[in-house]
């Protein structure tokens, strides 16, 4: 029996010493942290890249654009989204020029325009964070015994912005050793980047020693010049005004070639301290700890330059008291924290304890959070509600649609035949259940290719989809005697095939084939049911599936696409003939090919947004929705919840570098996470007592054994 | 005897190119160069031109097994097989396909599983076998019957099921220890009581059950008879004789899985946001890092084969009539 209670005490000696440092028990962070000015987040999977050269993932960019900063950024409170410089002075100059190189006026057409300058100025004075790759001495010796902590310990210094560190990255976008994931298609548009990279891979084998940044300083792009240390000149092909918009990505934010000096000691490299995993930018934090299995931490950069809260917002942004902060030095907290937390559940909890300062929810927590009232639209429970948690909804820049393969025979084709068999597919399957079923409620059914908040997209009765829907004091999916019709019309009454007499079988791909999926593709197959059509499932594994997308040979699939940028080309583009993915290597997974709408998406794409250029994709719109090469769909809404202490929080689905407007009542949250954490100690001491009692037969027992003969 | 570990350890090269080949297979089996370019480049904007400059510098654009092209023994060497394998025979690891130093992740990573895996065998195994020992004491006792009743009680219970339990009672309900997380040093005790408490508890009842059996056994025999007829309390018998005979089928548990320990555990140390390497190779395998793969599967294996040798050599230490020869 003593042995039992000592390990109890022992037990409860552990928690108390463990834990007295700190008001709660069960504080997740070290001691000390939680009062400060931090903000806490999480990631569930660890980034693959802080090298903005490379990375290109949501996870990636919540890290390296508060640590990077581009030329440009997107205005935080105003709508529809807008451009503002960041580290450029002002917004680029635009020149054109004809074939001849020969100057040309503002208003001239796309097809005279073979080049465009974009002329970039720079802000006076950025400087970037301390480094130790700024201190030249460092290049020549290293101590042995570095680590990624003692990485920022090192003597550090820093050094002011130029041009040369932008074009800079733009050679190293083109480098073949950084393998950036926009190479290819920026060589398509920069002039000179793809000689540029062909001479480097030269380079690289025939001097294979040769230092990467020696490399890339001895040779230069043709379409990207320096005119002096705060200006320089990209050219590019054509007219893509779109372009500026990669301009405000992490793809083109300066860096210095001390850092990739710096980071190629195999000192460095042999202790995974690479330029891909230690950034070294301008932005308003810097990252002083990454440990990618636990948690990256970043810090006030002490040399950022002036930048202030936004003056400016939307009328709703000013209706929710977004502008109090107007006017204040960014960024308003001192460190972000965020920690790894691959489980939703734990994750969950940890919100609800108040050690994250805002969450997403999962489908797993989402009636504990949200309910929806009678007229449908979403709000807290009380539970939520008691804890003065906050909640933000914005339906994201993002479709999931499901496509038809447009080479396939029996779903494929421009024939009116199988455009209507394509209709009737598109109104029997009910995307108001799917969202319903699957996403909690979280989306809103496309109309078109074009999610609302992007210029094209209609509201209302203008936006319907007249092929599914049709506008009846709101919108209506078309009956299913409309798509049988449709059906019949197409040649399968009934879902028989006129021509064989053989039941009408389709297939659907997908590499979604675990039991978690099973229920949303017995829901798929219930839809086509509806028409008497028999869909086969092929599940098969990532690269099978990208195998028969590459190659055509898939039938039906699910897909989505995410806007790099908003503007209707980057969404149009998705069916643009020129990229069918199994012709060209492109995008367009259906391999739509319709040669009007190809050449109303060639004069699209080079016009800035005016009433014209929303007729000719309204034209455009109305032919997809004709030709219905996808289900459209649905664009999902994103559901945030934040704490009372978590401040300035506004949903811009374009913007990156957002953590430096945020705000922390880190009072608060100290005053409610000691409220919310108490130790309950009570059922301990009942569970003591249970043990006790039930010592008490065994022990009389143990006496009775133990005067017991043995034989 | 060191004889026979030498002898045992050059059994280990055949063991481990067997394994290499087998892993190599079954990977490429699965993945193509192709595809594992594809998946670490990501989605969006991929060509051609930059799977192959992938493949190039990782030295993927080789042939497999066989390059025809090649002269004499380059036929064999100058493949994917033997540029990627030749260095693990060294213990250098290389480098992942991320880009990232094999052997430097895992001395970092491994430590977090270790500091969950250690305290919960010598804690469980503490546990259990006091609680089998118990259990024969209490033989044909109704405290028994209820033991083992709650072993199968326990046993029945899903792992996960413990986790999310004890997160939700321990971390949120009781607010005693944090839910999830975890710091290095002194303070990383208050993140393993929770991880460690429920470890010891789902193994309980396969724990206790497993080594009742084998203690049941050993006090069947003619000598725990003779030690009761000598007069020795049963708490004696069972703790000071019973339990030392029991000890080569406890080794034999216990040594083949200590070299490996420092693999951790993928469930509980997702659930518990520990930075270890419970879920590296799963990781790797999801992101067709062969580079990893290869590296866990040959670690594994030669830690296991060495847990083996470390068990025989164990028995020689308890039971003085073993001789390795």
């Amino acid at each position: 029996m003593l042995k039992n209670l000592t390990g109890i005490f022992f037990f409860t000696f552990l928690i108390v010493a463990t834990g007295c440092s700190d008001s709660v028990l069960n504080n997740p962070y070290a001691s000390g942290e939680g009062s400060s000015n931090v903000i806490y987040s999480s990631f569930s999977e660890r980034p693959k890249h802080l090298d903005p050269a490379k990375a290109y993932s949501s996870n990636e960019y919540a890290i390296i654009a508060q640590i990077y900063e581009p030329l440009f950024q997107y205005r935080y409170l105003i709508r529809p989204y807008q451009l503002e410089p960041l580290s450029a002075k002002s917004m680029p100059v635009i020149k054109y020029f004809d074939k001849d190189d020969n100057p040309l006026g503002a208003d001239a057409t796309a097809s005279d325009i073979a080049y465009s300058e974009y002329w970039l100025t720079i802000s006076d004075g950025i400087q970037f964070q301390p480094h130790p790759s700024f201190n030249l001495e460092l290049h020549k010796e290293l101590p042995t015994d570095i680590d990624g902590k003692r990485l920022y310990q090192l003597p550090s210094t820093t050094r002011v912005l130029t041009s040369d560190d932008f074009i800079y990255q733009i050679k190293r976008l083109a480098d073949p050793a950084t393998q950036s994931p926009i190479a290819g298609l920026m060589a398509n548009y920069i002039l000179g980047l793809s000689d540029f990279s062909k001479r480097q891979l030269a380079l690289i084998k025939q001097f294979p020693s040769l230092r990467k940044t020696q490399r890339l300083q001895s040779d230069t792009i043709a379409g990207v010049r320096k005119i002096n240390g705060q200006q320089f000149v990209i050219k590019i092909k054509g007219k893509y005004p779109q372009f500026v918009n990669w301009l405000a990505m992490p793809f083109f934010a300066p860096m210095p070639w001390e850092a990739d000096e710096f980071y190629s000691n195999p000192i460095l490299k042999a202790k995974n301290i690479t330029l891909d995993w230690f950034p070294v930018g301008t932005g308003p934090y810097y990252l002083t700890e990454n440990n990618p299995n636990r948690r990256i931490v970043l810090a006030k950069n002490p040399h950022y330059h002036p930048a202030f809260y936004p003056k400016e917002g939307s009328i709703h942004a000013q209706k929710i008291g977004l502008l109090k902060d107007a006017g204040k030095q960014l960024p308003l907290t001192d460190n972000v924290i965020f920690s790894l937390e691959k489980e939703s559940i734990p994750y969950w909890n940890k919100f609800l304890q108040g050690y994250y300062d805002a969450s997403g929810i999962s489908s797993d927590s989402f009636d504990q959070a949200v309910n929806f009232s009678s007229s449908g639209s979403a709000g807290l429970t009380d539970n939520m509600l008691e804890r003065n948690i906050g909640l933000q909804t914005a339906v994201t820049t993002s479709s999931y649609y499901l496509g038809f393969n447009m080479l396939d025979k029996v779903v494929g084709g421009s024939s009116e035949a199988n455009k209507k068999l394509r209709q009737a597919i598109s109104i029997a399957v009910d995307y108001e259940e799917y969202i319903s079923i699957f996403q909690n409620g979280r989306g809103v059914t496309a109309q078109s290719i074009i999610p609302p908040g992007i210029f094209g997209h209609l509201e209302g009765e203008k936006g319907v989809n007249p092929i599914v829907y049709e506008w009846r004091d709101g919108l209506k999916r078309r009956s299913i005697e409309k798509a049988k019709e449709l059906l019949k019309e197409a040649g399968y009454e009934n879902g028989v095939d006129s021509a064989t007499d053989q039941p009408l079988v389709l297939y659907f791909d997908t590499m979604d084939s675990g039991p978690d999926s099973k229920a949303r593709l017995n829901w798929l197959r219930k839809q086509f049911k509806k028409l008497n059509i028999k869909l086969v499932i092929r599940g098969t594994d990532y690269n099978r599936f990208q195998e028969k997308m590459r190659n055509g040979n898939a039938q039906m699939f699910m897909w989505g696409w995410n806007a790099d940028y908003p503007d209707p080309e980057n969404f149009m583009f998705l069916l643009y003939g020129k990229n069918a993915k199994a012709v060209h290597g492109g995008e367009n997974a259906s391999n739509y090919q319709n040669p009007m709408f190809d050449t109303l998406f060639e004069q699209m794409s080079t016009m800035e947004n005016s009433p014209e250029r929303q007729e000719i994709i309204d034209e455009m719109i109305k032919i997809s929705r004709e030709d219905a090469p996808w289900l459209w769909g649905f664009h999902p809404k994103a559901f945030s919840l934040y704490h009372s202490w978590y401040k300035n929080a506004y949903p811009n689905l374009m913007a990156n570098n957002k953590t430096k407007y945020l705000k922390i009542d880190s009072d608060l949250r100290k005053k409610y996470q000691e409220k919310w954490n108490q130790p309950v100690v009570w059922p301990l001491i009942v569970l003591l007592i249970i043990v006790l009692i039930l010592l008490v037969p065994a022990y009389l027992m143990f006496k009775r054994i133990e005067r017991s003969t043995a034989l | 005897m060191i004889n026979y570990i030498i002898r045992r350890l050059l059994y280990v090269i055949p063991v481990l190119i067997g394994v290499n080949i087998l892993t190599f297979i079954l990977f490429f089996v699965v993945n193509s160069p192709d595809d594992m370019a594809r998946m670490q480049l990501g989605d969006k904007h991929v060509t051609q031109a930059s799977i192959d400059n992938w493949k190039q510098q990782r030295g993927y654009d080789l042939p497999l097994l066989w390059n025809e092209e090649s002269e004499g023994l380059s036929k064999a060497s100058n493949t994917i097989f033997f540029t990627k394998s030749v260095g693990l025979f060294v213990f250098d690891l290389g480098i992942s396909d991320n880009g990232r130093d094999i052997a430097s992740d895992i001395g970092q990573r491994m430590w977090p599983s270790l500091a969950i895996a250690i305290p919960s065998l010598i804690i469980g195994v503490l546990v259990n076998i006091t609680f089998s020992l118990l259990l024969i004491f209490y033989r044909g006792s109704f405290l028994e019957f209820a033991g083992v009743f709650f072993c199968i009680a326990l046993m029945s219970i899903s792992g996960l099921f413990y986790i999310i339990v004890g997160q939700l009672f321990v971390g949120k309900m009781l607010s005693l220890t944090p839910i999830s997380g975890y710091v290095p040093g002194i303070d990383a005790i208050k993140f393993i009581i929770l991880p460690v408490l429920i470890g010891v508890v789902s193994g309980l009842g396969s724990g206790v059950r497993w080594y009742r059996s084998l203690f049941l056994e050993e006090s069947a025999k003619d000598y725990v008879r003779t030690a009761k007829a000598k007069g020795l309390s049963d708490l004696q018998v069972l703790f000071k004789h019973v339990l030392k005979n029991a000890m080569i089928p406890i080794l034999t548990g216990i040594v083949v899985i200590l070299p490996l320990l420092f693999m951790g555990s993928l469930i509980t140390e997702s659930f518990f946001g520990i930075p270890g390497l419970g879920s590296y190779t799963i990781d790797a395998i999801t992101s067709q890092d062969f580079a990893i793969v290869r590296s866990m599967v040959f670690l594994g294996s030669f830690l296991y084969i060495i847990g083996l040798l470390l068990t025989d050599i164990s028995y020689t230490l308890v039971d003085p009539r073993v001789r390795l020869d």
